[in-house]
């Protein structure tokens, strides 16, 4: 298959499309940015199901929900940093509470909008929706798994929020593959450190993996597409055979990926860990990968993560036989 | 001014009664309510729920009911006691209110409640809910309609504003809201902290259809319905002029906004109440 790479947001367009006429229930909700969130798609082909409310998100989340209601299925559109902080109470009053069924759609989600600056940066959208109850959280990583999630989350009956990466990379999958919420995915198997990677951080993750490999590190890929429900013994049965564990995520790493692994791990099998992200900062304008560099979010800071809570593993087994 | 037979009035007004008793049998002398804004709108829910509004206890989900939105969710009671007495549920549900697994929330929970469209309580949600039912039904070129109840002081959130500018540029002529205007926001009058006068200027200028009625005048309210159906290519607000606490002096002299009656003012209630009662005369068929 070709390692060109893809343009995620396009996958979610054409997945929106396909959809469509697979399912008439299926409404899109728009709030002035179908073009740059690749929903205008959509529009081109249902254009009666294609509902504008122009730059009112807050408003955007209760028509989603006012249509659910009404035995819509609605895909509500605009980019992840207005999706889940401006519309929050909208979305924890009437569709998480309600449990409606609005499928809430976060594009250029984490630093993918770089230039923007720390307005469009949405480093906290996944912490702010893990948190509501009945809310499923998702951020598939390819071009692959987004088309397969945009289906994946009609058959859920009930709120979800799909963050969407506008990051350009190869492809991650094939075609066959077939997205599980609720499971993560084991990309590369490995036995000396884990890392749990989330959205378009899978391409870091492997990356890393690549470089640890070659400095004779063993290191285990696993894709947490679902946030929420989190697969809690899929990620306890790696972090138990590796014992050392890195997170990544393009968020901040207070309440996202790392803060629900770490969580998981607390509760149910405390392991050395450390977590790849934005640490308790906003962050500025240039491109995805110049910030992510930047800000300690490249594959090299994951490889020295990795190393370093391998070290820290080391020194508390030292110290569990010295003792 | 709309025909009303008498048998039908009499039922409203003993209904509204009803509304208002078991608003003061729910909260006794022991718990907190909302009776200013429960009370400036049972008669406007009595209307709606006693002559006006399709809908079928036994089914609620029946797809051809109208929908009714109480976007000003403190007033959960009111909507109770009507829901109840319109057969959704056991009228000896409503003393189990604000209670552990009671059906009955502090504010409406549609999950919980058989009847309730949307969990509304965070001011300024509820009517864009109601718009995004009303594009739905306009989508399916459906006869029903939506019914949603919004607060004056709702008027001061901005969601609010967000939701009426999106329901006239959609042409929701399938939408009405009725507009509690009693005045007085939690803190006391509007006028005096962010008032929202001219108000119905402001819903004109959002291109709604605008229309006031007395909104404890129960043919006042049904003209204001009627007139609305006549509206189709843009949605209706009518404003209902009403008073905090209407109906009993023990509540409206209070001049609060959520408070409990202690155990002489309750007792005071029930002989107000007791005075009603021997006003309005039902003829039951």
């Amino acid at each position: 298959m070709s390692r060109e790479p893809q343009d995620v947001s396009y996958a979610f367009g054409e997945a929106l499309i396909e959809l469509g006429k697979k399912n008439p229930r299926v409404i899109v909700v728009e709030s002035d940015l179908a073009d740059s969130c690749r929903s205008h798609l959509f529009r081109t082909q249902f254009p009666e199901r294609s509902v504008e409310v122009g730059v009112a998100e807050a408003t955007a989340i209760e028509v989603g929900a006012g249509l659910a209601f009404s035995g819509k299925i609605p895909y509500v559109n605009t980019f992840a940093v207005f999706a889940a902080a401006r519309t929050f109470d909208q979305i924890r009053q009437t569709v998480a509470y309600g449990q409606a069924n609005v499928k809430i759609c976060g594009a250029g989600g984490g630093l993918t909008l770089g230039y923007a600056g720390a307005s469009h940066h949405s480093i906290e959208d996944m912490a702010l929706m893990r948190a509501l109850p009945n809310m499923t959280v998702v951020a598939p990583s390819d071009a692959v798994e987004t088309r397969q999630m945009v289906h994946a989350i009609a058959e859920i009956d009930g709120p979800v929020y799909m963050r969407l990466s506008r990051a350009k990379k190869p492809p991650i999958y094939d075609g066959g593959y077939r997205v599980e919420i609720g499971k993560a995915v084991v990309l590369r198997e490995g036995s000396d450190v884990t890392l749990f990677a989330i959205s378009d951080m899978v391409f870091e993750a492997l990356e890393a993996a690549e470089t640890l490999a070659t400095k004779g590190i063993s290191a285990e890929v696993i894709n947490v597409h679902t946030l929420k429900p989190l697969d809690i013994e899929g990620i306890v049965r790696s972090a138990r055979k590796t014992g050392a564990v890195v997170t990544i995520e393009d968020h901040s790493i207070i309440g996202g990926l790392g803060g629900a692994i770490a969580e998981c791990l607390g509760e149910h099998a405390p392991t050395p860990m450390r977590r790849i992200g934005l640490r308790d900062t906003f962050c500025e304008s240039d491109s995805t990968m110049v910030l992510r560099e930047a800000y300690g979010m490249a594959p090299s800071h994951v490889v020295e993560a990795a190393e370093e809570v391998m070290r820290v593993r080391g020194a508390v087994r030292g110290a569990v036989r010295g003792a | 001014m709309a025909k009303l037979d008498e048998e039908t009035m009499a039922k409203l007004k003993h209904m509204a009664y009803r509304a208002r008793w078991h608003t003061v049998d729910t909260a006794r002398d022991h718990l907190k309510m909302h009776f200013g804004a429960v009370f400036s709108i049972t008669e406007i829910l009595t209307t709606l729920y006693f002559t006006w509004m399709r809908y079928d206890p036994k089914n609620p989900d029946w797809e051809e009911r109208d929908r009714f939105v109480l976007s000003k969710g403190h007033a959960a009671p009111a909507l109770y006691a009507v829901l109840a007495e319109a057969g959704f549920f056991d009228v000896s549900e409503l003393r189990t209110f604000r209670s552990l697994h009671s059906i009955l929330q502090g504010h409406p929970c549609r999950v919980k409640t058989p009847g309730v469209e949307v969990s509304s309580g965070s001011l300024g949600t509820g009517i864009g809910a109601g718009v995004g039912m009303a594009i739905a039904g306009k989508l399916d070129h459906a006869s029903w309609r939506v019914y949603v109840l919004l607060s004056d002081a709702e008027c001061n959130e901005g969601s609010t504003w967000e939701a009426i500018q999106v329901a006239s540029n959609h042409h929701l002529g399938n939408l009405v809201v009725l507009l509690d205007r009693n005045q007085m926001s939690a803190g006391g009058p509007m006028t005096s902290r962010n008032d929202i006068e001219p108000l119905a200027d402001k819903w004109r200028a959002f291109n709604w259809a605008v229309q006031e009625a007395d909104g404890h005048d129960i043919r006042s309210i049904l003209d204001g319905l009627e007139w609305s159906e006549t509206i189709i290519d843009r949605p209706a607000v009518i404003i209902c002029h009403t008073r905090k606490g209407y109906g009993l002096p023990i509540i409206e002299t209070r001049n609060e906004h959520n408070f409990m009656l202690n155990t002489e003012q309750y007792h005071q209630a029930l002989r107000e109440l007791a005075e009603i009662e021997k006003e309005v005369t039902v003829h039951v068929a």
